[in-house]
């Protein structure tokens, strides 16, 4: 079966998509037929990829990205490129150079970020499943901001070739859907060995999610509760943990004390490698022609100043002057021992418990524009980013809504034990509606 | 604490440019960013990270590789199947 197409027509109010393919053909297999979105970071053969940043702007890919030939292979119709913060830089989804995406459940609110367009898109109906890409959060803060499920899955478990590189060491493609069957049946696709992708493992998924949690252990961090966390939000997820227990899971308090420096490790850590990765776009491959006139140095930097949002040449900068003579060892020499401190905290706490569970973001959705200043806009990623430290699988469910807007859960796993985390938040899922 | 002058330099070392209008402004946020990375002055331990890595090997196959006209699609300048670039010397 083969030369199928389906017709994608959608009512994009919400600026989800970048690019919609109105024709999208497909193939025959478990995904036949069934439309899913891709997140414009992710290569894409013959299909612009533009990073929702102007340096991009009508780049075409010429190949696809591991993710998206396993998604063809499938039978899945890649039915559009969704909006996303430029590069993935950002929180909100307001660092796209094509404008912001708005939450659906609130118009005036953003879908959260980076991956807000994929968010989006499923929760207004538009696509059942959509990829995503998490380096600091950017799966699970837009799923608990739209109320839909994303999972980050263990570093390596997931191909990262045909993915434009922000933060290596940090970034993994992941799942997202309407619920947490339809990220297990996602993740079935994309998960296991590239050997183009020299981090990737040989961990496929034949995972079916399975509800029953008697027994389990779950950790229950006191800086997830503490402060910088809304009342209101931990009093939900909180709610959602007395659930857990009374389907038979035993909480267990703990305590990772990393976490007052993980946010600044992570960021010296994103920072640095977004310098060196971001160093190839200057309109000579791809991108807007630079002025063949001029000193490569000022071709370069006018293409760059041009083209470049402010936000990510302020991550270049941070990047830039952190590696920088002087100052390698004061900052990104401290950040890997603090991130692997975390990592320590982690191993430490599980193996005690199964699973740790807090939630995903500190607060609901912020407002359009109330994280105008970068480090107030930063330090909403404090919950998100100890998984990708230490490069644990974690996922986001909903458990209810404060303030009229979705509250997401947060579990995470030991190292590839993804499907454990899946089967929690399944139980929960399945408990709850 | 980065100074202005600093700030232009970075910006001029990454090739990322910097207006004088947003100079100020750049400088402000970039020192309250520096300011909260500071906290990492508190992190003890070993410099020796130990990774859980190792390497993996495989045999250097010559594959085909994507097609010249495919690959320079997206170059903006180009001359007899060779991208052009900006002059490097002076």
């Amino acid at each position: 079966m083969s030369g199928h197409e389906i017709t994608f027509e959608p009512d994009d109010r919400y600026n989800a998509f970048l690019t919609t393919c109105r024709k999208a053909p497909h193939s025959g297999g478990k995904l036949a037929g069934v439309a899913v979105a891709v997140k414009d970071n992710i290569s894409t053969r013959g299909i612009e990829t533009t990073c929702a940043s102007k340096i991009l702007k009508g780049y075409i890919p010429p190949y696809d990205a591991h993710v998206v030939e396993l998604l063809r292979q499938s039978g899945a119709a890649i039915v559009g490129k969704t909006n996303m913060d430029e590069f993935g830089m950002g929180t909100t989804t307001e660092n796209s150079a094509f404008g912001p995406t708005l939450n659906p459940g609130d118009t005036g609110r953003v879908p959260g970020g980076s991956s807000g367009g994929s968010a989006a898109a499923i929760a207004a109906g538009m696509v059942r499943m959509a990829l995503g890409t998490d380096t600091g959060g950017s799966i699970r803060c837009p799923a608990a901001f739209c109320g839909i499920v994303g999972l980050k899955p263990t570093y390596g478990r997931v191909s990262r070739y045909g993915l434009i590189a922000y933060a290596n060491s940090l970034e993994q493609i992941g799942p997202m859907g309407r619920t947490v069957t339809d990220v297990s049946t996602l993740m079935g696709v994309i998960a296991g060995h590239d050997r183009r992708d020299s981090t990737s493992h040989n961990k496929p998924w034949t995972h079916t999610p399975r509800a029953g949690i008697k027994g389990l252990k779950i950790g229950i961090p006191q800086e997830y509760f503490g402060a910088g966390v809304d009342p209101k939000v931990a009093a939900v997820v909180n709610k959602a943990i007395g659930r857990l227990e009374e389907l038979g899971a035993t909480t267990v308090p703990c305590s990772i004390p990393s976490m007052e420096y993980a946010l600044a490790a992570y960021y010296v850590t994103c920072t640095c490698e977004a310098s060196s990765n971001l160093a190839r776009f200057d309109g000579v491959r791809y991108g807007p022609a630079a002025d063949l006139k001029k000193s490569w140095h000022e071709a370069f930097r006018d293409v760059r100043r041009a083209a470049f949002g402010t936000e990510v040449r302020r991550r270049i900068m941070l990047g830039t002057y952190a590696l920088s003579s002087g100052y390698y060892g004061k900052y990104y020499a401290k950040a890997q021992i603090a991130r692997e401190n975390v990592k320590k905290d982690f191993a430490r706490i599980f193996s005690e418990v199964d699973v740790i569970a807090g939630p995903t973001m500190p607060t609901i959705a912020f407002k359009l524009g109330e994280k105008s200043d970068p480090l107030s806009m930063y330090l909403s990623d404090i919950l998100t980013v100890p998984v990708n430290l230490a490069g644990i699988p974690a996922i986001s469910v909903p458990c209810g809504k404060a303030g009229g807007m979705p509250v997401g859960l947060q579990i995470m796993g030991r190292p590839w034990e993804d499907e454990r985390v899946i089967d929690v938040a399944y139980t929960y899922e399945q408990a709850v509606t | 604490m980065a100074t202005e002058q600093e700030v232009r330099h970075i910006a001029e070392l990454a090739d990322v440019g910097i207006n004088t209008e947003e100079l100020a402004r750049f400088t402000h946020q970039f020192n309250a960013i520096l300011d909260y990375f500071d906290i990492l002055d508190r992190v003890s331990g070993d410099t020796a990270v130990t990774r859980d890595l190792y390497n993996v090997m495989r045999e250097d196959l010559v594959e085909p590789s994507l097609p010249q006209e495919e690959v320079l699609r997206n170059a903006a300048a180009q001359e007899d199947g060779f991208i052009k670039a900006p002059r490097v010397m002076e």
